[in-house]
């Protein structure tokens, strides 16, 4: 679950803020009365200034851009008028999810709050409630087709359902407040709205229910079932609820894991190639792509043979999978029968190469979907110092035969 | 192929008395920990529990009891090194703050 901190950074619908710094950023709200549709971008950043309730009511629903070639016209309700999106994705949608994935804007891929329309609902259309990260909402959407709905969209900061409820942005709090922002009991006269299961570790049912009137229906883990779901009287199959992991969805998730490391990678790169100013031995292609090596099997090859790799900690995994290619390094450069560097240096590359891919093939727990926090705290109990304890003594006998000639 | 992590280290408890059978910890599980059985609940997989939280947190008579957390390396690294709680901040901080 890869997720972001700025709960005490914003002044809305947090439920953990702090007092402290609620009571500095509260600041007078100018409100600017029946301004009209549509709202261009400089508007848009206002939509979570309004405190909720009453007050709010002369504010549009929802504020979007009717130039979002997602938006494909608007709906007029007892409330307002709300957008409706299409239930096909474009061009430009599949290609701004690449880019998420590869990380490139990531953390700015979202829409605006508040409650779209799809199909052609009326007052007595379900209402599913999203994150506002595109991604997410791109991947309910293109399952809607057909559908008449409503899509209410919680401000989650552009973070995904799960990982936003583990953090509590996907939250009780902001739930009810977005019920009452978008005035849904003017635009739907039943009282159920279908959440996503795996918004369930931020929001409790009951507390919705009490505050609003509005019972909470869990739907599906994913977006492709909740159609088959609300078509059967919202009856979930045990396969629906339950989360998978296949090797599509870990694939996935390796890019930005990849990107993650493009940081660390060019430090590293950058001090050996200043050691290699004063290296008696400089450091040259066979460093690069075991590195590298150990880096891609950390990064992209231990979490796509996951359930394979004998073992049940993510660091040991890894590590396994990078004393492989340690020993496939050296064997590459003439071990045993006609070693082109020392044995020191053979040594070093295999402290140091599995102990880089176990830290990496570590990391990836948090993209997992079913590591617990004990169960990573425990395996971080050993692994973290071995790794740092192995990692040390390999560059120390790296560093001896580059500067020893030993 | 079934993924499973580290057995006896989740935080999941049952009280068996307040629960009501209302079924709702089922529907939220991800990982089918948890099974029906004469109007009672049971857990019949503590060890698939990632202590997500869901259930705990929707359990009308608070029967449920779990520590509630990130099973993240990186985060539990940042929060060593920041001496605060471990929470997902692997995607930055974008603030964005409006008011």
């Amino acid at each position: 679950m890869e997720v972001e901190k700025l709960e005490n950074k914003e002044c809305c619908g947090n439920d953990n803020m702090d007092t402290k710094i609620k009571s500095i950023k509260v600041k007078p709200v100018v409100r600017i009365p029946n301004l009209s549709l549509p709202f261009e971008q400089q508007s848009k950043d206002k939509s979570c200034c309004c405190g909720g309730g009453d007050a709010c009511a002369t504010e549009p629903i929802t504020l979007y851009d009717k130039k979002d070639n997602w938006i494909v016209g608007e709906i007029t309700t007892a409330a307002g008028v709300v957008p409706r999106v299409s239930a096909k994705l474009s061009f430009s949608d599949t290609l701004g999810a690449w880019k998420a994935r590869w990380g490139v804007n990531r953390m700015n891929y979202k829409i605006n709050p508040g409650l779209y329309a799809i199909g052609n609902p009326n007052s007595e259309s379900p209402v599913l409630v999203t994150a506002n990260y595109k991604l997410t909402f791109d991947a309910l959407r293109k399952e809607l087709n057909e559908l008449d709905a409503w899509i209410l969209v919680l401000d989650t900061k552009g973070i995904n359902v799960w990982c936003a409820a583990g953090k509590g942005t996907f939250g009780t709090k902001e739930l009810i407040s977005r019920i009452s922002k978008t005035r849904l009991n003017k635009i739907v006269t039943h009282k159920e709205i279908i959440l996503p299961q795996l918004g369930a570790p931020g929001v409790c049912a009951h507390d919705v229910t009490k505050n609003t009137g509005f019972k909470v229906i869990y739907g599906t883990v994913r977006a492709k079932d909740i159609k088959e779901f609300i078509q059967s009287g919202m009856k979930a199959t045990s396969e629906m609820r339950k989360v998978n992991f296949t090797v599509y969805d870990r694939l996935v998730l390796t890019p930005i894991e990849l990107v993650a490391t493009f940081k660390i990678s060019l430090i590293i790169f950058g001090m050996l190639f200043l050691l290699n100013l004063i290296a008696a031995k400089p450091f040259g292609v066979v460093d690069f792509y075991a590195y590298v090596g150990a880096l891609m099997i950390g990064c992209v090859l231990t979490p796509v043979l996951l359930p394979w790799i004998p073992g049940k900690a993510f660091a040991w995994k890894g590590w396994l999978l990078g004393l492989v290619w340690a020993i496939g390094v050296n064997v590459l450069n003439g071990w045993t029968v006609t070693p082109s560097y020392s044995l020191v240096r053979a040594l070093g590359y295999m402290l140091v190469l599995p102990a880089v891919s176990s830290f990496y093939a570590m990391n990836f727990t948090g993209s997992s979907t079913y590591t617990s926090f004990s169960g990573v705290l425990k395996e971080m109990r050993i692994a973290v110092p071995a790794i740092a304890i192995s990692i040390s003594l390999g560059v120390v006998l790296i560093l001896l035969n580059s500067f020893g000639n030993i | 192929m079934k993924h499973r992590y580290l057995k006896n280290v989740a935080t999941l408890k049952l009280n068996t008395e307040k629960c009501m059978g209302c079924g709702k910890c089922l529907d939220v599980c991800p990982h089918n920990v948890f099974n029906m059985k004469n109007g009672k609940i049971e857990i019949i997989d503590k060890n698939g529990c990632m202590e997500c939280g869901a259930c705990a947190k929707n359990c009308p008579f608070n029967a449920l009891e779990v520590k509630p957390g990130v099973g993240c390396a990186y985060a539990i690294i940042m929060g060593w090194l920041t001496g605060s709680e471990p929470s997902c901040d692997c995607s930055g901080d974008n603030s964005s703050g409006c008011c």
